[in-house]
């Protein structure tokens, strides 16, 4: 499970190039700021963490199936 | 936010200053991840002037923020009085080539034992995208409007040939090889060097990539490093990876205590 912080989130979109399974794709939603956060499928998740590596606000954080 | 964010940066200096997409907050990231398997007590940071600079000044633990040029020699002082603390320098390419360059050179002259982290987005990013050392050749910015002349300084080499005991090269594009690497500088004995290519979104983007959008200048950076030693760069690629490994220098310190007793 991807949990986005939405107010720590500035929408530069590292986390859907970085992600290669595309289960964090361009969202419609903006938040308090005007950015625009991105949308997650959890179908296509594989939690690995890449999104989570890379975000630079760590508003990312990834939660394991079997750590909830 | 990360529970990594939680427990190690200001709550009140948040969010950071830096631009959507700029490749300093990945740094931090990592940074951050590195401290987590090392340790936050021993650590002291010392960053100068810049978009770079402003790294440590979100972890919660003693920060000097000193003089444009001078974090290198506010860390070798900062070394000598306190020899059991592990001393962390976060600069830029401008802080750390131009108008620091000479504190640079002579730290790894010395063999002072700090880590020193060049955070590289090829301009001057705060004061609004002045050419700058790192800047590459014909490239256009806003102090060379015809193309820079002047062939950037291959930061590398010259900690190499200055006589830095571990020097390194990451991109931002690759968070979990920051990490590794910074833990290996951190745990060297001796003066470390870590070059990290860094995108810059709002300056660099603009005048040298031509592109605005933080994936595009991403896309670029992942794909200018190359980590194999044996195959032929092409234009404007680099090599990453650990590129000089000494462990038998003394350090400065060590030679003062010599000379003492």
């Amino acid at each position: 499970m991807v949990d986005i912080d939405k107010n720590q989130c500035k929408g530069c979109e590292l986390c859907i190039i970085n992600c290669k399974f595309e289960a964090l794709v361009r969202g419609t939603e903006r938040n308090s700021k005007g950015y625009i956060v991105p949308a997650y499928i959890a179908d296509k998740c594989t939690s690995c963490k890449m999104c989570e590596f890379i975000c630079p606000d760590l508003a990312i954080t990834v939660i394991k199936e079997n750590e909830l | 936010m990360n529970p990594l964010g939680k427990k190690y940066l200001r709550k009140e200096a948040l969010p950071t200053i830096f631009c959507p997409g700029c490749g300093h907050g990945t740094v931090l990231n990592s940074t951050l991840r590195m401290l987590d398997k090392v340790g936050l007590e021993n650590f002291l940071f010392v960053s100068g002037i810049g978009c770079s600079s402003w790294l440590p000044v979100f972890i919660k633990a003693d920060v000097l923020h000193t003089l444009h040029g001078r974090a290198v020699a506010v860390a070798t002082g900062l070394k000598l009085v306190q020899p059991d603390k592990k001393v962390m320098v976060f600069n830029g390419d401008g802080d750390n080539m131009a108008i620091g360059g000479n504190h640079f050179i002579h730290a790894a002259r010395r063999n002072i034992d700090i880590t020193v982290v060049m955070l590289n987005n090829y301009i001057y990013g705060m004061t609004g995208g002045q050419a700058s050392p790192g800047t590459p050749l014909n490239s256009k910015t806003k102090t060379s409007p015809y193309g820079s002349h002047e062939k950037p300084f291959d930061a590398v080499k010259l900690a190499i040939g200055a006589g830095a005991t571990f020097v390194a090269r990451e991109t931002s594009a690759s968070p979990i090889k920051i990490t590794r690497t910074l833990e290996k500088a951190v745990n060297h004995r001796g003066f470390s060097f870590v070059e990290i290519m860094s995108q810059c979104p709002t300056q660099a983007g603009r005048n040298i990539y031509g592109k605005s959008a933080p994936s595009d200048i991403f896309r670029i950076l992942r794909d200018s490093a190359v980590s194999k030693k044996d195959t032929e760069l092409l234009q404007g690629q680099f090599r990453t990876g650990i590129f000089h490994l000494d462990e038998e220098t003394p350090v400065y310190s060590q030679k003062i205590e010599v000379a003492a007793s």
